[in-house]
């Protein structure tokens, strides 16, 4: 944290993508090292849990209803042209739990809750609340930080089981307008195509987002150097690379999935 | 700390220097509070005076030279005697710095549900009350910050470092932008705590009238040094222009 920009030797190429590496890295580093440390603030954890949830949940509702919707009536067509309509829901439900459950409510989740947390934390860091807990004595960073991430971090799972349900749920709605079935057969179609080697990474896969959108808002919110301006900056910038983030690790998801 | 003798000062700080980007801010500074005195620096604006103080309480790392408070030198402490060394020091932020998504209670209790764990509720409401009433807003308890006044946030302010006991205050200008009669009762304020509560106080700011009311001693800060130090009295039959300059 002590190092400047300029501080780098010469040769460095793209510093200030190098700079911003360093100095993620080394706040990643220090949140490791903080979450061991007792105490842990069981009341801000749980109240930050409550408004990540809370939050996000009607948002995350809607948009999870709407994606197994689309999914079924658009997917219907084509399979329809095999004679393999039976083979829908298990199709429907690979898709929503393999990938669009986890990437759709996470980056729901980055456009709610990492610009909340980027703005919450810039605007405490230009009028000084941060300093001023630092000097209570209250470490602002295991206190503000490792509460917000470890919330993100059990709470987003927790919104992409949920979003998965829902899309499951509507992608019975839509799959049961033409024909009629029960619910219990839908579910045992779509569940039959799914294995634990299906749902256990996609479940891994949103820890880390959850982590990546918490840790990302944080650091952010805490960059915050100067005027009220720079709040909104932080917010906005929070949203994108938290976003980018989420791609990110998707992408290595799918790589270390295929190699199992 | 209990090698401490009585007439040990207890904030020493010895050739202080603080660099940014090249710029001197402070050059050498020379302090040093004696115990339940109340310190004023006086200095323009931009003359390094909240660097000083957050270098003080190690918000920023000075670039050389050495701050002994009660005996100890905070650059050599680790963090967590740092912060047992912090709980017994006031800080007044120039805006007050509540915290804005808590009410004024909560503000106030969030120091004591950290530092004095083994109270109960009913002994948190009680020092809120008092604490409260000391600073005149005794019914503000269920206010949010948003709600306050610039002098109330001070006070609110002044309120929640006042609740943990300290025995050195820091303030950063405490009247900046208040009008003059609340600027007094702020300044009245100080004085009130330091005689109290026996607090060691160091005080900045430019404002004059609330360095007559508080200061039992005065130095002045200028382009990063200290250029003169004495009473009020002493101070105000200078014949230095520049000095001269705050007292007109
Ligand atoms: N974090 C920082 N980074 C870079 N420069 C800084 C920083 N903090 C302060 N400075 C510079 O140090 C100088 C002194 O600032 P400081 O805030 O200590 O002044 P001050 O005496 O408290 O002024 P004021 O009365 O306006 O509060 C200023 O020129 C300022 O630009
Ligand atoms: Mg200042």
């Amino acid at each position: 944290m002590a190092i400047a920009e300029t501080h780098l030797p010469t040769w460095v190429p793209f510093k200030k993508a190098v700079w911003h590496a360093g100095e993620f890295s080394l706040f990643f580093f220090r949140f490791i090292r903080e979450v061991f440390k007792p105490p842990f603030e069981w009341k801000e954890f749980l109240y930050q849990c409550f408004k990540t949830g809370n939050k996000s949940l009607p948002l995350v509702a809607i948009t999870a209803f709407i994606m197994g919707l689309v999914l079924t009536i658009q997917t219907r067509p084509s399979l329809a042209a095999f004679g393999a309509i039976s083979l829908l829901p298990g199709m429907v439900s690979v898709s929503v739990i393999k990938e669009m459950g986890p990437v759709i409510t996470a980056i729901i989740c980055a456009g709610k809750i990492s610009s909340r947390i980027g703005a919450e934390l810039g605007s405490m860091k230009v009028t000084e609340q941060i300093d001023a807990m630092e000097v209570s004595a209250i470490n602002p960073f295991r206190y503000l930080v490792v509460t917000r991430v470890l919330a993100t971090t059990f709470m987003v799972p927790l919104l992409v089981i949920f979003a998965d349900s829902i899309s499951l749920f509507s992608a019975f709605l839509a799959y049961n307008i033409h024909g009629d079935i029960t619910i219990t057969h839908f579910y045992n179609l779509a569940l039959s195509k799914l294995d634990w080697i299906d749902i256990f990474p996609s479940i891994i896969k949103s820890i880390f987002f959850g982590t990546a959108i918490g840790i990302i808002g944080c650091y952010k919110g805490f960059r915050v150097d100067g005027g009220t301006a720079s709040v909104g900056t932080a917010a906005n910038s929070a949203v994108v690379t938290a976003s980018l983030a989420i791609f990110f690790i998707d992408m290595i998801a799918v790589q270390i999935t295929d190699l199992l | 700390m209990e090698t401490e003798t009585d007439n040990a000062p207890v904030v020493d700080i010895q050739g202080l220097s603080k660099t940014f980007n090249g710029v001197d801010v402070l050059r050498g500074v020379n302090l040093r509070i004696d115990k339940a005195e109340n310190l004023v620096v006086l200095g323009k604006s931009g003359s390094g005076k909240s660097t000083l103080i957050k270098c003080m309480i190690g918000l920023m790392e000075p670039d050389e030279g050495s701050i002994c408070i009660m005996g100890q030198n905070i650059a050599e402490i680790n963090y967590d005697d740092l912060n047992k060394l912090r709980t017994k020091i006031g800080f007044l932020f120039q805006g007050g710095a509540l915290y804005d998504s808590m009410s004024v209670s909560e503000n106030l209790s969030f120091p004591l549900r950290h530092h004095k764990k083994h109270l109960g509720i009913e002994k948190i409401n009680q020092l809120i009350r008092e604490v409260l009433e000391n600073v005149g807003l005794p019914d503000s308890g269920d206010k949010m910050p948003s709600e306050l006044s610039g002098g109330m946030s001070k006070r609110i302010g002044l309120a929640r470092t006042l609740i943990l006991k300290p025995s050195i205050m820091l303030y950063d200008e405490p009247t900046t932008g208040l009008d003059t009669a609340t600027a007094k009762e702020i300044s009245q304020l100080i004085l009130d705590m330091q005689r109290k509560y026996q607090i060691s106080s160091l005080i900045i700011t430019h404002d004059i009238s609330c360095a007559k009311m508080t200061a039992d001693r005065i130095v002045m800060l200028k382009e990063g040094v200290i250029v003169a130090e004495d009473t009020y009295d002493g101070l105000e039959k200078s014949k230095d222009e520049w000095i001269r300059s705050f007292f007109s």
